[in-house]
């Protein structure tokens, strides 16, 4: 009798992990299949006829999917980078110093994490224009800050948490700089932080889309806005083509962290604005 | 250097970043939105943007809609998280493949899921073709409309997808540093199965649920590029209904669009509010 309800038990569980893993696949599926056919018509369950004309338009010059590929690469690389740059101290101060006024400091931190973009790039919008910051590269970077920089800030509190500041005083106790200090004690110390955070801050800016659209004014065209014309204008194979290259970083990103992508590490709640 | 000076330096140029762009960003939405800008020379902040807001009932329906979205979104998708994250604390045949993806489905951009749905439930998509091939619909129109419905079901399942492992991975990341040794007491004790887990560790992991249901809602109540694909044309999702009275010819129309904002933002101060209470309690105990 146990035996059996285990067994049922156990089937269930199958079953469902078998839902899952489906469900989880599908709607990348057709993705993929468009990105390789030649016209796929109603009613049929998969396209007539292959072809890699998608591809290939996808991957010339004339299309400019590549500029915007490198664009887009470009605008997340400069805003991980300043995120890194201003995050590592304040994720110091965070993580290692105990202050007045520290609870307000942090809900400063986590309202961007939370409230939507489209709350505040209206706003920012309509000051950019009289800095000229609308429509360039630049005032897209310094946008996408908005939601990287916390993200990065509370990815390196959680560094300096776990970080032992003594290593410090001995090298300076030994006649380092504070430069020298810096850069042989405190960085190697805290490079898987800054390596895991950075990845995954390049990916939250990797995946904005109305920041882009309304600072870069239809003039930055990033990957995901191009993206977004193409599967509005029913070009479905190019939509596919360019969908697949639009994630290959994510993945790429994944195979290379995949160990701290468990909810234990607190930088996964960033994945929740990708 | 005193310690205070220090932590002002170190937290100093990440606030004034903060500060300007997301702080500031909100302050001249909210300046707008009462239609006060002394720089372009009004200098009379008056209430008609809200007024035309509250009084129309696109406005009422949009927010509706909206609100529709994201909490059938959130509930859904916390449920189904819970129950994934319990199958997989289990050892099973696949069981590191859906680990795998749902990492995977982490780091897909809604975009792409949003296309994926698309390509999926509309009426031309694959699951009309498989109702075609197996003769449950002659054409397109039969199948029921998934895509740009009145529901916004297509919306919501793209969402599903999405937040299910987001959920997932931080519930099974709470259950597993939480042990079986809570709900073996219970069973020990002569709990059935269900008792020990609705009693002893449902509350157990409630917390790591909340706050992570309160990210899904703030998002997906102000998320523009999934409705604008997968959205009917009226109503529109409160966020496309913004960023389409902001770029309105007239230009009237932008403190509308900065008031809808305010309420978008004003809603997700409120889900702040009870991250950060919740947050506090649950440090406290």
């Amino acid at each position: 009798m146990v035996g059996k309800e285990s067994f049922s038990i156990r089937s269930i569980r199958v079953l469902s992990g078998a839902v899952l893993i489906t469900w989880l696949i599908l709607p990348l599926v057709p993705l993929a299949i468009w990105s390789f056919a030649k016209g796929w018509f109603f009613p049929d369950l998969l396209p007539k006829r292959w072809s890699l004309q998608a591809w290939e338009y996808a991957l010339s010059d004339l299309s400019g999917v590549m500029d915007s590929l490198w664009l887009t690469v470009w605008i997340s690389i400069a805003a991980t980078a300043l995120s890194i740059l201003v995050g590592i101290p304040a994720g110091r101060a965070l993580g290692m110093y105990k202050f007045r006024g520290k609870e307000l400091v942090e809900l400063l931190i986590l309202a961007p994490t939370i409230v939507p973009g489209i709350a505040v790039v209206l706003g920012i919008h309509s000051v950019f224009i009289s800095m000229g910051l609308n429509n360039t590269i630049n005032g897209v970077i310094l946008v996408h800050l908005i939601p990287t920089l916390p993200y990065m800030i509370l990815v390196m509190a959680g560094i300096f948490a776990n970080y032992d500041p003594s290593f410090e005083a001995q090298a300076r106790s030994l006649g380092a700089s504070s430069a020298q200090t810096f850069w042989y004690v405190t960085l190697p110390a805290i490079m898987p932080g800054i390596i895991v955070g950075g990845l995954f801050a390049f990916l939250v800016s990797w995946s904005q889309y109305i920041l882009t659209l309304l600072i870069g004014g239809g003039r930055v065209v990033t990957l995901p806005l191009l993206l977004f014309n193409f599967a509005t204008s029913g070009r479905n194979d190019i939509t596919g083509a360019i969908g697949m290259i639009y994630i290959l970083p994510g993945v790429i990103i994944l195979l290379l962290t995949a160990k701290h992508l468990s909810g234990r590490n607190g930088a996964v709640g960033g994945f929740g604005r990708i | 250097m005193s310690d205070r000076l220090k932590i002002a330096l170190l937290l100093a140029p990440a606030l004034s970043i903060i500060g300007v762009l997301f702080f500031g960003g909100l302050l001249i939405g909210l300046m707008r939105s009462f239609n006060y800008m002394p720089v372009i020379g009004l200098t009379e902040p008056d209430l008609s943007a809200y007024i035309a807001v509250f009084t129309s009932r696109e406005f009422y329906l949009s927010f509706l809609l909206t609100f529709h979205i994201a909490f059938t979104s959130t509930v859904i998708s916390s449920i189904l998280a819970i129950g994934s994250a319990l199958l997989l604390r289990r050892t099973f045949v696949g069981r590191s493949l859906i680990n795998f993806l749902f990492q995977l489905n982490l780091t897909v951009p809604h975009l792409v899921g949003a296309i994926g749905m698309l390509y999926l439930f509309s009426q031309s998509g694959s699951f009309a073709r498989l109702g075609a091939e197996w003769n449950l619909i002659a054409k397109p129109s039969d199948f029921p409309a998934l895509v740009f419905d009145p529901y916004a079901i297509g919306i919501i399942l793209q969402y599903i997808w999405k937040e299910v492992p987001f959920i997932g991975v931080i519930v099974l990341a709470n259950m597993q540093s939480l042990g079986e040794d809570y709900e073996s007491v219970a069973r020990s004790l002569g709990a059935s199965k269900w008792q020990a887990f609705i009693h002893v560790l449902m509350p157990l992991i409630f917390p790591g649920v909340l706050s992570a249901s309160i990210i899904v809602f703030a998002f997906t109540f102000g998320a523009y590029e999934i409705p604008a694909i997968l959205g009917a044309s009226y109503p529109k999702a409160l966020p496309v209904l913004a960023y389409q009275k902001y770029t309105d010819v007239d230009l009237a129309a932008r403190p509308e669009a900065m008031a809808m904002a305010i309420v978008i933002a004003a809603l997700s101060a409120l889900m702040i509010y009870f991250y950060v209470r919740y947050m506090r309690r649950r440090i406290r105990s």
